[in-house]
């Protein structure tokens, strides 16, 4: 009997699908950046200049934002990793996997917004000038 | 006289009323389809009507050659899981008031099984997983003269897992199950957390060595799609949570 390949449509998840997809984003996104944190590191055995002028791109307004957005990323990836391991060790863990979820989104916003303000500070100062 | 006629009026309010419902239905038929397509089909219905006298409804009016599994009709034989609105559901134990009816009704088969036609999906790999997992009793010793006694704790133990009907529509929510055919899937877990929690069963270790694969239990993510699908409501995660503390400590 001839059959199709399974359909490819969006399947809607819950809370848990979600996180698990951003935990895999995340994860693989923070990969990156260490492999290009090695390899800029690793610059200064080559030549000190050429790692002075990588690290003077990094105080650019764009890698601020990128900043932040590692920080957000590692933070999302340790705290649901905390969930994950509540969830499979301990044994209410299922149980409240859902409020969990809220209350590392809950932590995730406490931290970044003050975190984001504090890390864009310099960039802020430096496109429209110093702040009172 | 009047009084009494005004007694007798049903305010309009609580008469049913049936409501024209779009359905949008992912439709495949081997013999002239290439590919699955979206067809949409309107019926009236009750809010009371479940989405299986909706599929009833159009193959019986509209169109013949709507195919979809159907038996008992009443959440118990498992044959009708399908993915309603995005999410596994079985389409006897969905009412048409729990749906948003503002926009159509989406209806496609279970994700992750070959699509024969229609909603019809293999079950094979779905039930070869399963029977992996030796879903029986295993005993130690002789057989007793009597029955096997079992305290009521011990029968709450695993009280959950015994609800299975084997609808797969836990299995083909998962994530994992998608893109990796090889994985047992959730439905598989929770046959072996049935008996691998029974204290008459002493086939742990037999079941240890499936389970322990690199394709068993540890390809679980707990992304908890199996416990939302569930028609039976089985804390899923939880028991496949339950069955990996039980390897990694080697106790049930």
């Amino acid at each position: 009997m001839a059959t199709t390949t399974p359909v490819g449509t969006l399947y809607r998840g819950g809370e848990g699908m979600w996180t698990w997809v951003l935990h895999r984003i995340t994860g693989v996104g923070v990969f990156f950046f260490l492999f290009v944190h090695v390899l800029d590191t690793a610059l200064v055995r080559v030549s000190p200049e050429a790692y002075d002028i990588v690290i003077a791109t990094y105080k650019t307004p764009i890698v601020a934002l990128l900043e932040v957005g590692l920080v957000g990323a590692v933070l999302f990836h340790a705290l649901n990793g905390l969930r994950v391991i509540a969830v499979d060790f301990w044994s209410k863990g299922p149980r409240f996997q859902r409020q969990m979820t809220w209350g590392i989104a809950a932590v995730w916003l406490v931290v970044m917004i003050p975190g984001a303000y504090y890390m864009l500070m310099h960039s802020i100062e430096a496109l429209f000038g110093s702040t009172p | 006289m009047a009084a009494v006629v005004e007694e007798t009026v049903v305010p309009e309010t609580e008469v049913p009323v049936a409501t024209d419902v779009t359905f949008r239905i992912r439709r495949f038929l081997p013999d002239v389809d290439e590919d699955a397509h979206w067809e949409d089909y309107t019926v009236a219905l009750f809010p009371t009507d479940r989405v299986l006298t909706a599929l009833e409804k159009i193959k019986g009016e509209l169109d013949g050659t709507l195919s979809f599994r159907r038996s008992c009709g009443h959440g118990i034989c498992g044959s009708d899981a399908m993915r309603i609105n995005g999410r596994n559901r079985l389409a006897c134990k969905t009412l048409v008031k729990d749906l948003d009816i503002k926009k159509p009704i989406t209806v496609e088969p279970i994700k992750g099984l070959p699509v024969e036609k229609d909603m019809i999906v293999d079950m094979e790999p779905f039930f070869a997983a399963y029977r992996q997992v030796l879903p029986f009793l295993i005993p130690e010793g002789h057989e007793p003269t009597r029955e096997r006694l079992q305290s009521a704790e011990d029968r709450a133990r695993f009280d959950d897992t015994t609800k299975c009907i084997l609808c797969a529509a836990c299995t083909t929510s998962c994530p994992v199950y998608w893109t990796d055919g090889q994985y047992f899937g959730p439905a598989a877990m929770v046959a072996a957390h049935r008996f691998i929690f029974d204290s008459r069963d002493s086939g742990f270790e037999q079941r240890l060595e499936v389970l322990n694969d690199k394709e068993g239990v540890w390809r679980c993510r707990t992304t908890f799609n199996c416990t939302d699908a569930c028609p039976r409501g089985i804390q899923v995660t939880k028991a496949i949570q339950e069955v990996k503390r039980a390897l990694i400590f080697r106790r049930v």
